[in-house]
């Protein structure tokens, strides 16, 4: 058989494009290395759907930033993951920082980024009053919002598959072979055909890009390490705090996740691709930095970190376009702002098919919405029981501290969901203050029973993640006769 | 006793069927309240009992080593006998204090509202964890709380690991540590930051020392190294300060597995939400003489009050919260409490938080740091002077142990101020030390 097109690579970027594409009558297919999608830089990133007056105007990601910003209240909505759009300030640590803010403002606006306000050392101070008294002004942009990364790559690929697209998973890409007029994919298990290859696979763009023998980009992977606060830090700024933009990064940021929650991050530092560790020189320059916007953050009310990559090409800037092996695109380097302009590339890359030759016919019988699984913890006491009245498993709770129930576990795993992250991720089970102590063995015995796997067959994301090993052949009666 | 079918009305409704649970719905059963409802979220009672299967739970209580289902068993039966209603699979979301009503969902009662004349508190605690201590590396599958791991052991038949570093001298991590060699499983070592052990010494002693399994002090884990799978961690010696010590060796130890058993939290979301007003230092309700939170009619006892050592004093306290929360139900004439209690020299905590001079009391309490040689001094402190009431000498107190300190109403009478201090004072060495000290 073969396929319209092949996506290698279920990132949010991946993702977008294989919903954009759900739109048309096209044979598509999704191939991912990991268990789920969404496990490589789309999870570990910042959240940020950013207004756009960063990215400069000359460079792709410049462009399609702000376009990306615009598509997500539809989107969100449309897939029923959470989006706030809770506003962004770049702070003027003092004087000598002021005309950078009116620089940014006039590129914003040259832009199109809608709303954007110079405030005042007052008004800063009195929207933000965690802020440093010794800040001399801000930007706020009121177009930029939060989301749950994770929840929105689950969104995009539910409503592509129930749209059409096939997801292969645990299938890592070997190696491609030209044939006349179509591509070939090697995985472990499969050998695929396709007209068209996007290779959208993250930092490793370049070694998928060098299977067709393309080597005229490089992609360096480049850390950002993220720290979670304690709940009780909720509320200490309302919008995400800048400061006014560095050379390499947007710089470190203090960032009320769509939770609420406040999340501090990310670094900047060029590492290998394996290197998703946090160190402690990471914990050390974000808290000194963002102490000089916010003075009471505290290292001591971490409850959580992580590290992402982003793939950073040569160009600095998003690649995406047609090579010179027909049929293969480039999707890469898709570095800050990708999870943004994750919408407007699905679109780019929809007009760049259609420019190679891909007859594009929308589908009269296309959805656009997936239903949500709906929240038990988010419901008034009213609610809570007459769902119960309908669906019995509500009334079991297995994630205690986020008040998860079996029905939303059950239901997740329906939806796609093979591992403990993959839970954690879709229903928040086991991301609450005890992380998982009281419901990862529910967890397991749900996934283990819905998937028919035995128990030691379940892992924590996938590949070499197990979890448990059957018993030694102790005696299990020792301990009690002794 | 296991009822599907809960009144709509009772006099002491208890959340949390572990012990401390179980014990207080006796309590209120012995102090005459006739309907009682307790209800847990877990398919069984018992609580954190239910997966303690090793022995050394009622030398108190019966004098016995029962192990922990055997220690629960007897306070199930006793309730059995007094009779209770017992909803399990049922799990209190919330509650109106206002009203005296909380809101339960469950398998069997589906949702249901529930009045009560008093309300226990017995939810137990949770386990500390990895985010909690920010230990920087790789977040790969493995490294799991002690309590999870025994809950593996010894409720689901399957191991954690293979190769096992634990991180903590908790109790919990002490015994699973030999619950994990009896299974076939290596386990390297025991990693404390603190210069001594936070678990009790019987436990060091069976589950360690018996079992030549290395405790390493004042050395924590600064890394954790793996992509899927714990590979390795790497610990390093500390500071006084409880810092890596810089330019120490830091040893990379390969494993699959970290267990972490660095303590305990009670579980006071529910309080909190009931308005409860917490002790920062135990995090647990702030209780009066009566373990009566800051809630009119809402009383709390066992782990969820301050984290126990001992099974038998959570049994204790709880059947004490139990009669008291009947005691109110039924309408009986409360104390007044007039005195305030706090922690004073080397003293971390003192539970409860008030007392009333017209009854005898016991108030429980922990040190900040291990002492040799040292008195117990609760100090009436007056506007004009300092006046201690008691002192009691012991030999040692560790921060581990849970200390007790009985106030009989003629100490009591005693007190002429509002506020009693706890002291634990060293006493200077015995100037003549006798050859064979009275130490055994
Ligand atoms: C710390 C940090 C903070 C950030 N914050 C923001 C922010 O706030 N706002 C914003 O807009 N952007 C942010 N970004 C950028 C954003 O996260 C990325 O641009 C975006 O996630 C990139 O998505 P992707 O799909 O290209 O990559 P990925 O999510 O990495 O997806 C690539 C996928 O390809 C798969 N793959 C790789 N090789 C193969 C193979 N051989 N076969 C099959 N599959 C393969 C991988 O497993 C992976 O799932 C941040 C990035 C980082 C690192
Ligand atoms: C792993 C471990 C090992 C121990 N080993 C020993 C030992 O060897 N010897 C010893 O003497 N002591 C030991 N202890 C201490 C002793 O067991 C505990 O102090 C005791 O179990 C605490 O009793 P509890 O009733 O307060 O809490 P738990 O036993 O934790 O019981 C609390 C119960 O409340 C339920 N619950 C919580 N929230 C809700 C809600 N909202 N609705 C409904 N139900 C709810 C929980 O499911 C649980 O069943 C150990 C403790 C632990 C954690």
């Amino acid at each position: 058989m073969l396929y319209d097109a092949a996506i290698i690579g279920g990132g949010v970027i991946g993702c977008a494009i294989a919903r954009e594409l759900s739109r048309y009558a096209v044979r598509v297919v999704l191939i991912e290395k990991e268990c789920e999608v969404g496990f490589g830089t789309s999870k570990s990133n910042s959240g940020i759907i950013h207004a756009g007056h960063h990215a400069p105007p000359e460079t792709l990601k410049g462009q399609l930033v702000v376009e990306g910003n615009r598509a997500f209240p539809q989107l969100a909505e449309e897939l029923g993951f959470g989006f706030k759009q809770v506003g962004e300030i770049v702070v003027a640590r003092n004087a000598d920082e002021l005309p950078a803010l009116e620089a940014l403002k006039a590129r914003g606006e040259a832009k199109g980024v809608p709303g954007l306000e110079l405030w005042d050392r007052e008004r800063l101070l009195r929207e933000e009053p965690n802020l440093s008294p010794t800040v001399a002004g801000g930007l706020f942009a009121p177009t930029a919002g939060v989301i749950n990364p994770y929840e929105c790559c689950f969104g995009l690929i539910q409503n592509a598959r129930m749209n059409g697209v096939e997801l292969l998973v645990e299938s890592p890409v070997l190696g491609i072979d030209r044939r006349d007029g179509f591509l070939s994919i090697k995985t472990p298990r499969q050998l695929l055909h396709a007209r068209f290859v996007i290779n959208a696979a993250g930092v490793h763009a370049a070694k998928i890009a060098a299977m067709v023998g393309l080597t005229d980009f490089t992609i360096q992977p480049r850390k950002g390490e993220e720290y979670m606060l304690d709940k009780r830090m909720k509320g200490v700024v309302r919008r995400i705090i800048f400061p006014v933009p560095a050379a390499t990064t947007k710089g470190t940021l203090v960032i009320p996740t769509f939770d609420g929650t406040i999340m501090v991050g990310p670094t900047a530092e060029d590492v290998d691709e394996h290197d998703i560790s946090t160190t402690d020189a990471g914990a050390r320059s974000v808290f000194d930095f963002v102490r000089t916007l916010v003075p009471s953050l505290h290292p001591r009310d971490t409850i959580a970190e992580f590290a992402g990559l982003r793939a950073v090409s040569d160009s600095n800037d998003f690649i995406i376009g047609p090579t010179a092996v027909p049929g293969f695109i480039n999707v890469a380097g898709i570095q800050s702002p990708g999870l943004t302009a994750a919408p407007a590339i699905g679109r780019y890359v929809r007009d760049i098919l259609k420019d190679e030759g891909l007859t594009l016919v929308e589908r009269d019988d296309f959805e656009p919405r997936v239903r949500p699984i709906p929240r038990f913890s988010a419901l008034s006491m009213e609610e809570k029981r007459a769902r119960i009245a309908a669906d019995p498993a509500s009334a079991h709770i297995v994630c205690r501290c986020e008040e998860v129930t079996e029905s939303e576990v059950v239901e997740a795993i329906d939806q796609g969901a093979r591992t403990l992250d993959g839970l954690k991720f879709r229903v928040r089970a086991g991301m609450g203050r005890c992380q998982g102590g009281f419901c990862t063995w529910r967890c397991m015995e749900l996934l283990s029973e819905r998937l028919g796997l035995p128990i030691e067959a379940i892992t924590k994301r996938g590949g070499g993640s197990w979890l448990v090993i059957p018993r030694l052949d102790a005696d299990p009666n020792e301990e009690a006769s002794r | 006793m296991i009822t599907r079918t809960p009144r709509s009305r009772y006099d002491v409704v208890v959340v949390g069927a572990g012990p401390a649970g179980l014990a207080a719905a006796l309590g209120a059963r012995e102090a005459g309240a006739e309907h009682v409802l307790l209800v847990d979220r877990e398919p069984e009672p018992g609580g954190i009992l239910q997966q303690c299967i090793h022995t050394g739970f009622g030398l108190h209580t019966f004098e016995e080593e029962l192990t922990g289902p055997e220690f629960a068993e007897r306070f199930i039966d006793r309730l059995t006998e007094r009779g209770a209603d017992l909803l399990l699979g049922s799990f209190i979301l919330d509650g109106a204090p206002r009203e005296g009503a909380v809101q339960i969902v469950g398998r069997d009662v589906g949702a249901a509202r529930v009045e009560y004349g008093s309300l226990v508190l017995a939810m137990g605690c949770r386990e500390r964890t990895r985010g909690a201590l920010r230990i920087p590396g790789t977040r790969p599958a493995g490294v799991y709380t002690a309590g999870l791991a025994q809950k593996m052991v010894n409720m689901m038949g399957v191991l954690p690991g293979r190769r096992v570093v634990i991180l903590g001298s908790g109790d919990i991590g002490l015994i699973m540590a030999r619950r994990l060699v009896l299974e076939g499983v290596e386990v390297l070592g025991v990693y404390e930051i603190l210069p001594y052990s936070s678990g009790l010494n019987r436990n060091i002693a069976q589950c360690l020392n018996d079992f030549d399994i290395p405790l390493h002090l004042s050395t924590t884990v600064t890394r954790v190294g793996g992509r899927d799978r714990v590979e390795w961690v790497e610990v390093c010696p500390v500071d006084e300060a409880l810092r890596p010590i810089a330019g120490a060796r830091r040893e990379r130890i390969a494993c699959d597995t970290l267990l972490l058993s660095v303590g305990l939290i009670p579980e006071n979301e529910l309080s909190q939400r009931l308005g409860a007003r917490l002790d920062l230092v135990t995090r647990g309700p702030v209780v009066d003489s009566t373990l009566m939170t800051s809630v009119d009619g809402v009383f709390a006892c066992g782990n969820v009050l301050h984290v126990h050592d001992l099974v038998d004093w959570v049994a204790d306290e709880a059947m004490r919260a139990g009669r008291f929360a009947a005691e109110h139900a039924l309408g009986r004439p409360r104390p007044r409490d007039s005195v305030r209690v706090v922690p004073g020299q080397n003293v971390r905590y003192v539970v409860p938080h008030t007392i009333s001079p017209d009854r005898d009391q016991e108030v429980l309490f922990r040190v900040a740091r291990p002492v040799e040689r040292a008195t117990i001094v609760a100090v009436a402190v007056g506007e004009e002077r300092e006046q201690p009431i008691v002192s009691k000498k012991i030999r040692y107190a560790f921060p581990a142990e849970m200390m007790r300190l009985s106030l009989s109403q003629a100490d009591l009478d005693k007190i002429d101020a509002e506020t009693l201090r706890i002291d634990v004072v060293e006493r200077p060495p015995k100037k003549d030390p006798k050859p064979k000290g009275s130490r055994s």
